[in-house]
């Protein structure tokens, strides 16, 4: 009974099996003691919030933040306690801060919620009670049979039960779950499939029992059982027979499928997975910076507290006649009086935190993100594709890269695959227009070889166009246009609009090549294959597939020949089929494949097996039992997998080349001049490895190789790494490349990690090959763990590569055509490899820049703002008084210097684009985080509380004198000191950091001068109204009054000029004693005179003899940022003056051979 | 191969989004900052010339009447107990005429009217004229809230300590006292005056303050600070608004009166004067000094030798940076041409 309430009330899971039973159409037995499982309804929530728990979930989220909880408390202490201002100094802030982060969150919920709420209310057709019925998609319940019809995207996860289709197949695509845009056979058991009108399913008697929701996409294990007259047939279920929610139904009229997993717990839902923060060095460093200054408020607070008893040990400052105290401060306890001081105290310095950091930070990397999904740099035409930024958290990491690891395939390769040659029984031949020609014969005989193949040649050739999963699509208008390969019309392989389409580029390739030479795969319908060999058909019955993994490398089919015999093909990496070939040209085959490789060319082994049917009778009954078992399925199919494919008969090699990518040369060559060094890992052979390294910059011919390979044991791989190091310190190369194979690094890094890692570190190319894909990460993890740690970038385009994308700093993915895996596990993803030297060179450094300035500059202003407040304590008693208004303390991060330094942080350009691009070595100038090092935060806290100092004591020796200071001879109080500190620091700090802006565009003329001006205006207007909500008038007319006096003007200039002018002089000197590249390269820029855009223009570019009326128009074009004819003709001039003179000078004098060509000028 | 029309993600060509808008991209060159320092050294050492020019002509005499020496005139009133109207006389000569205007200063130090609870101390309602807080005064104002059961008019311990010496200034000749005007208007802001400040609409005022105190150190009441000028008055007395308008700093002066009146209106000519103070606000008891100061004013207000200085200091800065960045600019050029 108890047990019963609990379980209603959720509080003990309802009997977690490891199956889940599911009864179609939701027909549970009549009799047996059957319990109703409970699952999920077909809602999809992806929101975070509802109407009713958004406030206070959002604020507890948002209090988490340690600087938030921080002015919470604040905000507490001032409630609670008599302090110097009002609460409202920092609860307002803080209400901002909570604010627009809530409004940010708001609104990203919002849309998830109304995403949710089409997805969840999209119609779908359910069988219900007889008939077909249309329900929206959250009512799908386990068990409903759902029909879905041709184009439409499947709202659950459902166990195919029959198709418009005899065969009960249909074909769908998951291009939206995993990107790949293959079309991809599922299948439906023959009791089932007959049932193809909701009559027959009304009848339909059957139970799927199938594991638990699982997120893995590709896997699915389950049997059914169908009831047919009185007798119940099981029937396997995999992947094959369950379609997920969210793929799409293609060539397919319609299907009937039932529902197995639904809503959130639908393989799909599962994969919404939230991707583990990764946190930026730039936030770390923020984060030690907050601390720092934690310590310096904790220190002036204390060192105020205690002054200040100091101060009052003496009777006469303890209590001046003139300000008595009342009875209830004198009989308070000591201790509690000292604690609300330091309370006080904390509050009145409280602000040297900057509260409006975390704020501008994080609108900074949202808004500053979009440029990189508009850079049309970034833009690749021929897929029509753009960058796309998945996490806005790691801009500025970009420019901090030190090691990048990249995949191969895919990533420095075009992943587009080209047969060129193959070896065959000992034979190598090379495809020359469509015919196969052995080793050292010349194509003179334009129609004989098709009659020279012998038995041989073709088994090879059959062998090649039957063991695979390519797919063939004949109806042209239903693909996705262009999904796949886009050059195949142009090479003419579609001939009859024959299409194939294949997960794996090598396979298609290779079925294409076949087709050329002669024997074609025509297609294949439920089990049967059929292959056209020089025009005569042959039909294959398909008996089993045995796919392809990962870690056995190779797949299988059996195939029943027309003659009757049973054969297995296989085909796989040579490490995969080699050692278990036993006959036939094994070590030619060897050897050539070793030749192949050297050329740079993918190469796969083909084989085959025939079985006597006593054998085939074993091996089909080991696949079944296999295939049907309900645990530990996979291993028993390794099992059964590694029984089937034994004794080949080696039959030949094929050879397949992978262009490589545009520019992979120059972006490696750019990228190790930014002193980035580049590590290649692939799973590719140590020989096409090499070669593709060679041929794409990574490994020079000058380099000396080092080698640690095929290593068995921890001896004498320990023995080989000390060689290696001695190599490096007694070779005189300047440069190292290393070779690495997995065996060997996983031996090197179980024991010998630190000497791996010095071998390693005076490589300048480091290339692993035969890489499993945890071993990417595993490899990404130690550098990343080791003592300098460094910032480790991974690139890949591949499932394969997602573990070492997600281990990395920064992941960055290919949009390539293994699927979107990797783009949706990267932080960054764009289209083409070379595009990695603009995202790093360029985006990184520009954001790094902005994003370090923008920290530096908060801290900076901040102690400005505070540390006058400080010295002040000296000239009051330490009795808290504060020295601005409270108007102006809650306002001086909130309005006054806010934005000029979000617009700064937003368009900086430090140097011109060309230029970063064109001379990769300054990037070394940002390396190691050197903005944000302790030197330079100590550079900007030392500078603010010099101008601090300078303001403060300006003022203050300004009015020391007792003199008044204005013409009708009345004098000044305490608030217009203030004012007139504080109008002197907004001015100074706002101008400080123009001195820091180097690219001015109207923007940042805008709110920089608008800043100051808006100060102006804002205080000539606070204190022009006496303001009835107000406790205190303090500020009346204070304002008004300073700026009637001549000497307050004189005094502001001079104070602003002394802060500033040892500023510009520091900068002259080391611009021209110590110049950084960065400086030089400014230097040069400003040469040419194209690119010296006078002031005047980038407020207003216009062209002469443009009338005032146009001038204002392209004024107005420019605040919209749009570049149209006509009006924009001088950006586009001018630009294309600025990259050609570019070209000219970086060429003449930069050793790098680069060829990044500038950006057209002529785009415009 | 797509349509140029199909392009869909094609990112739009424009300025903004290609982060090429025009920009001026200054340099902190040597070549700009080289004639911009010197100018702006020039410059200031001119402005600091001026400013120090100006600053000299202006005359101050500043005279101690603390009376912490025994030689002095006001020493008795300080050896007394507080006391009222203990008169001293303080004489001093004039050798040059003291141009006119003359402003005459009284000067506290080591007086902290910056202190926070002081400061905060007064009712800025009553102030204004609202009656209801003439009953129940903010309790901002303890300990000077409420004296004798009633509560004080106007509250707090910033009105309660108001300075409260008075000066009378007479020229000897021939050794008769010729007693020079004071002016007691437009010492206070004009604003203070005429907005801030608001005594209650109430005629006579006298009846405004019923069944209230006068501020315990006070030897009248707010109503009587001024009866022969009733807009001169309460709240809006321009003494007690220059007290109001609190010191940044422990040492401060503030505007006593104006001569701008009569004979001598011109100035302070050539004489003997003598200045009688009727010494009652104590500052012994926290080390304090009082001093009365005669001074004129120019446009920059009182004399300030600060500007001047550190304009000449700050533009012969500018000078000496300008030439050592000369110096290293002909030494090592651009760098980038080695």
């Amino acid at each position: 009974m108890l047990r019963w309430i609990r379980q209603q009330l959720g509080v003990d899971p309802p009997h977690q099996s490891d199956t889940r039973t599911v009864y179609v159409a939701n027909r549970f037995p009549q009799n047996g003691h059957y319990i109703p499982q409970r699952f999920a309804d077909n809602r999809i929530i992806s929101s975070k919030y509802t109407v009713w728990n958004f406030v206070p979930k959002n604020l507890f989220e948002q209090f988490r933040r340690i600087a938030n909880f921080y002015f919470l408390i604040i905000f507490l202490v001032q409630l609670m306690i008599d302090t110097p201002t009002s609460p409202i100094t920092s609860g307002l802030p803080l209400f901002f801060v909570i604010t627009v982060t809530a409004i940010k969150q708001g609104y990203e919920d919002w849309l998830r919620h109304k995403a949710d709420n089409e997805v969840n209310g999209a119609p779908v057709f359910v069988v219900r009670s007889g008939s077909l019925v249309q329900t929206k998609s959250k009512n799908i319940r386990v068990g409903d049979i759902v029909r879905v019809a041709k184009d439409e995207t499947f709202p659950v996860d459902l166990v195919l039960l029959s198709s418009d289709r005899a065969d009960g197949t249909c074909h769908i695509t998951t291009a939206s779950l995993d990107g790949e845009t293959n079309l991809k056979t599922h299948f439906s058991v023959p009791e089932t499939s007959v049932c193809q009108s909701v009559s027959q399913l009304e009848a339909l008697q059957a139970v799927v029992e199938c594991q638990q929701p699982d997120a893995d996409l590709y896997r699915f294990v389950g049997r059914i059982t169908v009831i047919q007259h009185g007798e119940e047939i099981v029937r396997p279920l995999g992947p094959e027979n369950l379609l997920l929610r969210g793929a799409r139904l293609k060539n397919t009229k319609e299907i009937f499928g039932v529902a197995v997993y639904t809503g959130m717990e639908s393989k799909m839902a599962l994969n919404y997975k939230c991707k583990s923060q990764k946190r930026s060095a730039v936030e770390k460093s923020m984060n030690t910076f907050l601390i720092i200054y934690l310590v310096i408020l904790l220190f002036e607070a204390i060192l105020s507290t205690i002054l200040k008893y100091a101060w009052q040990a003496e009777e006469k400052w303890n209590e001046p006649f003139y300000n008595q105290k009342t009875e209830q401060e004198r009989n308070s306890s000591p201790i509690l009086k000292f604690i609300s001081d330091f309370l006080a105290f904390l509050v009145l310095y409280n602000f040297i935190i900057p509260i409006s950091l975390y704020v501008t930070v994080e609108m900074q990397k949202f808004l500053g993100s979009f440029f990189i999904g508009w850079d049309l740099d970034l833009y690749h035409e021929e897929s029509d594709q753009k960058a796309q930024v998945n996490t806005s958290d790691l801009n500025e990491e970009l420019g901090q890269v030190e090691y990048v690891f990249t995949d191969k395939t895919g990533t420095l390769t075009e992943n587009e695959m080209h047969f060129r040659e193959c070896s065959i029984k000992g034979t190598k031949y090379r495809e020359v227009n469509g015919k196969l020609l052995p080793e050292g014969m010349t194509d003179d005989s334009p129609d004989g070889s098709v009659a020279h193949l012998i038995g041989d040649e073709v088994l090879f050739l059959k062998a090649v166009s039957l063991c695979h999963t390519v797919q063939i699509s004949y109806d042209q208008p239903d693909l996705p246009l262009g999904a796949s390969d886009p050059f195949s019309h142009v090479n003419g392989f579609s001939s009859n609009h024959m299409e194939y389409y294949a997960s794996s580029p090598d396979e298609k390739a290779l079925v294409e090549a076949t087709k050329r030479i002669g024997v074609a795969f025509t297609g294949s319908s439920g089990d049967t294959m059929e292959i056209k060999t020089f025009g005569k058909f042959e039909k294959y019955k398909l008996l089993h597939l045995l796919e392809f993994d990962a870690n056995r490398r190779r797949m299988s089919v059996i195939l029943q020949t027309p003659s009757g015999g049973t054969v297995l093909f296989t085909k796989g990496a040579e490490s995969a089929i080699l050692p278990f070939a036993t006959s036939g040209e094994i070590e030619k085959t060897r050897l050539h494949v070793d030749e192949f490789a050297l050329k740079g060319l993918r190469t796969l082994v083909v084989a085959c097996r025939h079985f006597s049917p006593e054998e085939y009778m074993d091996v089909d009954k080991r696949l079944t039992a296999a295939r049907t078992a309900l645990q530990q399925r996979e291993e028993k199919l390794q099992e059964a997998f590694d029984f089937i494919e034994r004794d080949l008969q080696l039959l030949g090699a094929t050879a397949v080349e992978d262009k490589l990518q545009d520019k992979v040369q120059e972006t490696i060559e750019a990228l190790r001049l930014a002193g980035i060094k580049v590590w290649v890992l692939t799973g590719d052979k140590h020989e096409t490895a090499v070669s593709v390294s060679l041929s794409c910059g990574h490994f020079h011919r000058t380099m000396n190789i080092l080698e640690l390979l095929q290593q068995r044991s921890d001896n004498e791989c320990a023995e080989q790494l000390r060689r290696l190091a001695r190599r490096i310190k007694e070779d005189h190369v300047i440069q190292h490349g290393l070779v690495v194979d997995g065996a060997s690094l996983s031996l090197a890094l179980r024991e010998h990690e630190k000497l791996f890692m010095e071998v390693c570190k005076n490589c300048s190319a480091v290339l692993c090959c035969r890489m499993a894909p945890l071993q990417k990460a595993k490899v990404v993890r130690l550098l990343k763990t080791s003592p300098e740690k460094p910032i480790t970038l991974a690139i890949g385009d591949g499932a394969n590569d997602v573990s070492m994308i997600q281990e990395a700093h920064v992941g960055i993915g290919i949009m390539g055509k293994e699927g979107r895996q990797a783009v949706r596990n990267s932080d960054y993803a764009i289209a083409r490899f070379k595009f990695l030297a603009k995202l790093l060179l360029v985006h990184g450094h520009f954001y790094y820049i902005r994003i370090a300035t923008l920290v530096q500059y908060f801290f900076y202003k901040n102690v400005c703002f505070i540390t006058p407040q400080f010295l002040y304590q000296f000239f009051c008693l330490f009795s808290q008084q504060t020295l601005y208004d409270s108007v102006y303390l809650t306002l001086y991060n909130i309005c006054f210097t806010s934005l000029p330094i979000l617009v700064y942080s937003l368009f900086e350009q430090l140097v011109h684009p060309h230029a970063l691009q064109s001379k990769p070595c300054l990037y070394r100038d940002i390396s190691k985080n050197s903005l944000l090092s302790f030197r330079t935060f100590l550079y900007w806290t030392v500078l603010g509380f010099c101008h601090a100092f300078i303001f403060f004591f300006g003022s203050y020796i300004l009015m020391g004198e007792d003199t008044t200071l204005m013409g009708n001879g009345q004098m000044f109080g305490n608030w217009t000191f203030g004012t007139l500190v504080f109008t002197v620091m907004v001015i100074t700090v706002t101008l400080k950091l123009a001195l820091e802006t180097h690219f001015w565009t109207w923007m940042n003329h805008f709110v920089t001068w608008g800043s100051i001006a808006f100060y102006f205006i804002f205080s000539l207007f606070y204190g022009g109204i006496i303001w009835p909500f107000l406790h205190t008038q303090d500020m009346y007319f204070v304002f008004v009054q300073l700026l009637s006096s001549g000497s307050a003007w004189f005094a502001i200039i001079i104070i602003v000029i002394t802060c500033l002018s040892p500023d510009v002089f520091k900068k002259v000197l080391y611009r021209h004693l110590q110049p950084t590249s960065t400086q030089n390269s400014q230097q040069s820029l400003s040469a040419p005179p194209a690119q010296a855009l006078s002031c005047m223009e980038s407020l207003c570019c216009y062209q002469q003899g443009q009338s005032g009326c146009s001038r204002l128009a392209s004024l107005l074009d420019q605040m919209t940022g749009h570049c149209k004819a006509g009006a924009s003709n001088c950006h586009a001039s001018s630009r294309c003056n600025r990259s050609w003179s570019d070209t000219e000078t970086f060429y003449s004098n930069d050793r790098s051979i680069l060829t990044l060509s500038p950006i057209e000028g002529t785009r415009c | 191969m797509k349509e140029e029309g199909n392009l869909e993600n094609r990112p739009s060509n424009t300025a903004f989004t290609q982060q090429r808008l025009p920009a001026w991209q200054p340099m902190l060159s040597a070549g700009v900052v080289i004639p911009g320092f010197l100018v702006i050294g020039l410059a200031f050492i001119g402005i600091g010339v001026g400013l120090l020019i100006t600053s000299r002509s202006i005359q101050v005499l500043e005279l101690d009447y603390t009376g912490t020496e025994t030689n002095s005139p006001c020493n008795k009133c300080t050896t007394l107990p507080i006391q009222n109207n203990c008169v001293c006389k303080l004489n001093f000569t004039i050798d040059t005429l003291f141009k006119g205007p003359v402003f005459f200063y009284y000067s506290l130090t080591n007086y902290f009217q910056s202190q926070r609870k002081y400061g905060a101390s007064l009712d800025y309602n009553q102030l204004s004229g609202d009656l209801t807080y003439f009953k129940s005064p903010a309790s901002d104002c303890d300990p000077y809230r409420y004296a004798n059961g009633k509560p004080i008019v106007p509250c707090g311990s910033l009105a309660n300590s108001m300075f409260n010496d008075t000066f009378k200034l007479y020229q000897i000749v021939n050794g008769k006292e010729n007693l020079v005007p004071f002016d007691g208007k437009g010492i206070a802001w004009w604003t203070d005056y005429n907005i801030k400040y608001r005594n209650p609409d109430y005629s006579p005022l006298e009846n405004a303050f019923n069944d209230t105190e006068k501020p315990v150190f006070w030897s009248k009441p707010a109503y009587k600070l001024d009866t022969s000028d009733s807009s001169n008055n309460g709240f809006v007395n321009q003494d007690f608004l220059v007290w109001m308008r609190r010191a940044a700093l422990p040492n401060f002066r503030k505007l006593y009166r104006r001569i701008t009146e009569g004979d001598y209106k011109d100035g302070l000519p050539v004489g003997n004067y003598s200045l009688e103070i009727s010494y009652n606000y104590p500052v012994k008891s926290f080390d304090g000094t009082k001093k009365a100061t005669f001074s004129n004013v120019s446009w920059m207000g009182g004399q300030n030798e600060f500007l001047g200085i550190a304009y000449l200091a700050i533009g012969s800065m500018c000078v000496v940076m300008s030439v050592v960045m000369l110096i290293v600019y002909a030494k090592f050029r651009f760098p980038e041409d080695d």
